[in-house]
């Protein structure tokens, strides 16, 4: 009804416009006439003093203001018909925006769910993490993880902050219900889940009376696990469960995707923990405190009266805690180094919608040449510059949101498939989805693009020329509008020669770096993690006869040539950076150097295929009470002794860090028995980036009696197989699990897995800078044959002319690609210097890539010229069969 | 060169005078365009030029600020005009818009009065 009286409305202002100029001039006529002039020469001289009726109602529809509206409405339909007459063009236009502004949305999205969405918990921005913050430095930096008797004093003496937690990232074997499982945990203060805001769907969170020592065991577990082991999420409340052996009643479920910086499936109360280190504040596991800010406190507040909460506690326990203090930081979601690389990402896609865009714009700049005529006709009929203007901008604004549309819907069809494809997985993956921002940011570029592809025709809209253009009646073309769009090509040509040459530095460096030597033999290794039960690991020497008996069980399974145990295994996460010394003084901490310590058996050597330079590796002799010793790799033996002969020296470790002892005040003098090969123990491409790639390898049996269980935690079985690894897992699994069944494997990988999960961040930018490079040179080769062939269309009568005179084919054929060839050279000295800060960026961004050899750069830019030059052979080649005769008769 | 070297005697309209002469003629009653454009050209004794292709634009400007209404009426021979009329707003802006003129005529005309040897 209201578009019908709008409608209705617009009519009626139209109508009453005409009556009122038709009544000016008539009255006016009227009055010329009574003059005695005659009513031809009245009618003419009333229009002239008027000045063009048609005119004076467009000025007078401008000055109403609101009609922009009208003729928005109006331009729109006129664009959709126009496009609907050409529907070639309409999709070829519509299909180049749909994939600019498709990829450009579907990696915003990923921006915006991985690094720039606010946490989902209540009111994120008044979370806050807690670290303790030393005076002096070592070469660990001065921020550390909190004890948990600092912990407890800061909850009963902060007021700031309310509520306050503490959590600690742990696991074990689930069982009691069917086959036992390792499950990842978490132990939580009682003040967790009311810190987080989050509520239990079922049963209650923890109170108070359940975290402290001896209270009786109970869990809460995720959502995921409830429906997994009882089928829904409301049968679990009550019933028991045995983890670590250990039995505890579930008192809650969490709602269904709760998770907070890991998935953990099972919850229990941090003060049940009776480990004795839990309760010291010198040599403590280390927990993490998060907590929220008190109604109507900043940060700052909060932040001063730790500061003086950290000033009493080091008065009151020098030992531990002098010099030491509390600090409070924002709470943020924990994505890794994950963030260069997206940016990263975005950028290149980037570069792939401005091309996009710069094809648009000289298609609509050629399209625009050929309605030159219309336009003039729409300047004698009384259209203004603006009105015009607003027209080439609704036009454009139509493209860009219809190509924007089909962007958003390709994006979204695009995002799951692309998630999955991520290697590894992306952190916050069930954050990412198209919401209102990733709509505003796709409706924002098709805006943009619009705009800028729109300015283009506009700015050549020729109104001086347009007269001469109605008179004339031929199509003419300005050099100025051939320079735009020449400029044009040149910009697509040198944006496609930096994706190309990014990719090809990518695609080379990661040649360079899958043939590279990774130490060790990783073809036919498998490497899993070991839990023993807890019963097990309160006895150190219950715990070594455990692992013993496992090695054996492992080697008895067939197919398996050797077993040895590892506690931190090459190319996986994780790893134990001890400092050293090569004489008894030691330097100050921090500037002593590091070395990344191995605990192993000694069967090590051999299941990794690690190979032995000079010496010895270890035996069953290397035990509790004979000689310490260590066998270091090359790299040690260059960065600590030089040219010296290392077998034989001695090495210092400080008491505090020593893997050999657990609390003397002395440090530990070993001995190297020899030399094996560096293994490239932070992956494939970052190894050589590491900053402490010195190795050295220790017998887990010397390791001390204290040390054995937190050790033990961190244990993994490495076998070498005779067959391909995964067909020994079953038969494994079930060798090691014991008599009560208790002994869990989890986090099964084979070696080779590792090494090439170790490029997988290298191997999926390549993909990906791939196909946006691949999008880039078609797109261009398209831009450069869609130019060459609309400007030899506007030449072929000079062509035919040229012909007639005596040129041949080949003189046509080399005139035109002369032309092109000049394009591309533009371009690849502007993209040459892009290329050059592109991979600056490259470099600094991904492990791996080097400045551009010259070879790379070579055959990529060759590359692109040969793909150019086929684009404008066509066209070249199609001029030059022009028959002089129909060219010369169409002049 | 130009028209305004053949007409010497007629001035074109200063900047923004057009609306100002366009309220007062219309706040003596309800008047048409032809007859505004008329009576300014008469009362100044063509010393006005009105550019009629301005004064439409300038009404309907005048009448979507809500200076001004607009009535279908007939004229006394009988056709259907558009007859404007000032409204309250458009009278208040009257009466600024000639307190100024009249403000800047004077300033104007002290200025012209100045004597080449200087002050008194």
């Amino acid at each position: 009804m209201i578009r019908w009286n709008r409608l209705w409305r617009r009519n009626q202002q139209e109508t009453e416009l005409e009556k009122e100029i038709r009544f000016h001039l008539d009255q006016h006529v009227l009055e010329l006439q009574a003059q005695g002039i005659s009513p031809d020469e009245a009618r003419r001289r009333a229009r002239l003093a008027l000045g063009g009726p048609e005119q004076v109602k467009e000025s007078c529809r401008d000055a109403r203001g609101t009609r922009w509206l009208g003729d928005f409405a109006q331009d729109f339909r006129y664009t959709l018909r126009t496009l609907s007459h050409q529907p070639g063009f309409a999709a070829v236009i519509l299909l180049t925006l749909a994939l600019g502004i498709g990829a450009t949305t579907a990696m915003f999205t990923i921006v915006n769910g991985v690094l720039l969405k606010p946490l989902r918990y209540f009111q994120p921005e008044r979370l806050v993490t807690l670290q303790e913050e030393t005076e002096q430095a070592t070469q660990y930096g001065n921020l550390w993880a909190f004890a948990y008797p600092n912990y407890l004093d800061c909850k009963r003496d902060v007021h700031s902050l309310a509520p306050i937690a503490a959590w600690r990232g742990s696991g074990g074997t689930l069982s009691g219900t069917s086959d036992s499982e390792y499950v990842n945990a978490m132990q939580v203060s009682a003040e967790f889940f009311s810190t987080l805001d989050v509520n239990p769907v079922q049963g209650r969170a923890f109170l108070p009376e359940d975290d402290r020592l001896g209270a009786a065991p109970v869990m809460i577990i995720s959502n995921g696990l409830s429906q997994r082991l009882y089928g829904s999420s409301s049968a679990a409340v009550g019933a028991t469960l045995k983890f670590d052996a250990k039995s505890y009643t579930v008192v809650g479920i969490l709602p269904a995707g709760f998770e907070f910086q890991n998935e953990a499936d099972v919850y229990t109360p941090l003060g049940q923990d009776d480990s004795p280190n839990l309760q010291n504040r010198a040599r403590h596991p280390g927990i993490a405190v998060i907590a929220r800010l008190a109604a109507g406190v900043g940060l700052p507040q909060a932040q001063s009266e730790l500061n003086s909460i950290g000033r009493h506690l080091a008065q009151e326990f020098p030992d531990s805690n002098a010099g030491r203090t509390f600090v409070a930081d924002p709470l943020r979601p924990d994505v890794g180094d994950i963030g260069p690389t997206l940016w990263l990402l975005l950028g290149a896609v980037s570069l792939v919608l401005l091309i996009a865009c710069a094809n648009v714009a000289n298609l609509l700049l050629a399209r625009s040449a050929s309605r030159e005529r219309e336009f003039a006709m729409r300047v004698a009929l009384g259209a203004s510059r603006t009105r015009l203007v607003r027209q080439c901008l609704t036009e454009s604004a139509v493209l860009g949101l219809c190509g924007g549309a089909l962007g958003i819907a390709l994006a979204a069809l695009a995002i799951g498939p692309f998630v999955s494809l991520w290697p590894g997985s992306l952190p916050r993956a069930q954050e990412i989805h198209l919401d209102w921002r990733v709509l505003a940011f796709a409706l924002a570029v098709s805006l943009l693009t619009g705009l800028l592809f729109g300015l283009a025709p506009i700015l050549r809209l020729p109104f001086r020329a347009l007269e001469r253009s109605v008179h004339s009646g031929t199509r003419f073309l300005s050099g100025n509008s051939r320079r735009l769009q020449s400029s044009f090509v040149v910009c697509e040509i040198a944006l496609a020669v930096i994706l190309l040459v990014s990719a090809g530095v990518l695609g080379r460096a990661l040649l360079r770096l899958t043939a590279l030597n990774p130490g060790m033999n990783v073809h036919n290794v498998l490497v899993t993690r070991a839990s023993l039960p807890p019963d097990i690991l309160a006895n150190p020497e219950r715990t070594r006869a455990a692992w013993r008996e496992m090695l054996d069980s492992a080697r008895s399974v067939p197919g398996v040539e050797s077993a040895a145990i590892v506690d931190t295994v090459p190319m996986r996460e994780g790893n134990n950076q001890v400092g050293y010394s090569t004489s008894p003084a030691f330097l100050p901490p921090s500037q002593q150097p590091l070395a990344l310590a191995t605990s192993v058996t000694p069967d090590y050597l051999r299941v990794m295929g690690i190979p032995l330079l000079k010496g010895r590796f270890f035996d069953d002799q290397d035990r509790i009470g004979n000689e310490l010793v260590v066998v270091i790799d090359d790299v040690f033996a260059q960065q600590a002794l030089g040219a010296q002969d290392p077998v034989g020296r001695r090495l210092w470790f400080p008491a505090d860090m020593s893997p050999f002892s657990s609390s003397s005040q002395t440090a530990d003098v070993v001995r190297i028995v020899g030399v094996v090969g560096h293994v490239r123990h932070w992956g494939l491409a970052s190894d050589d980036q590491a900053q402490v790639r010195a190795q050295f390898y220790y017998p887990f049996a010397e390791v001390p009696d204290p040390l054995v269980r937190r050790w033990s935690e961190l244990m993994s079985i490495a076998v070498r197989t005779t067959i391909p690894p995964a067909n020994v897992l079953g038969s494994l699994r079930h060798a090691v699990r014991g008599s009560t069944g208790d002994r869990v494997l989890y986090e099964v990988r084979t070696v080779e897995e590792l090494a090439s999960a170790s490029l997988s961040r290298q191997k999926f930018l390549l993909l990906l800078l791939g196909i946006f490079a691949a999008l880039a040179v078609l797109l261009a080769c398209i831009g450069i044959y869609g130019l060459l062939a609309y400007l030899t269309s506007q030449r072929v009568p000079e062509i035919g002319l040229r012909m007639a005179l005596g040129a041949s084919a080949s003189n046509v054929v080399a005139m035109i690609l002369r032309q092109s060839a000049r394009m591309i050279f533009a371009g690849v000295v502007v993209g040459a210097i892009g290329a050059v800060i592109a991979v600056r960026i490259l470099e600094s961004s991904v492990a791996g890539v080097h400045s551009i050899e010259p070879l790379t750069f070579a055959a990529m830019v060759a590359l692109l010229i040969a793909a150019a030059f086929v684009a404008s052979f066509i066209p070249a080649r199609r001029a030059s069969h022009v028959d002089p005769m129909t060219a010369l008769r169409q002049e | 060169m130009s028209d305004k070297f053949d007409k010497p005697d007629k001035s074109d309209l200063p900047q923004g005078t057009l609306d100002l002469l366009i309220l007062k003629v219309v706040a003596l009653g309800p008047v048409h365009g032809y007859a505004i454009a008329q009576r300014l050209q008469q009362v100044s004794r063509d010393v006005v030029q009105v550019p009629q292709g301005s004064l439409y634009p300038a009404l309907h400007r005048l009448e979507n600020r809500g200076f001004l209404t607009a009535d279908w009426n007939e004229t006394d021979s009988g056709r259907e005009a558009k007859f404007y009329s000032l409204t309250r707003k458009g009278r208040a802006q009257l009466d600024t818009e000639t307190a100024s003129w009249e403000r800047l005529a004077q300033a104007v005309g002290l200025i012209l009065k100045l004597s080449p040897g200087g002050a008194e």
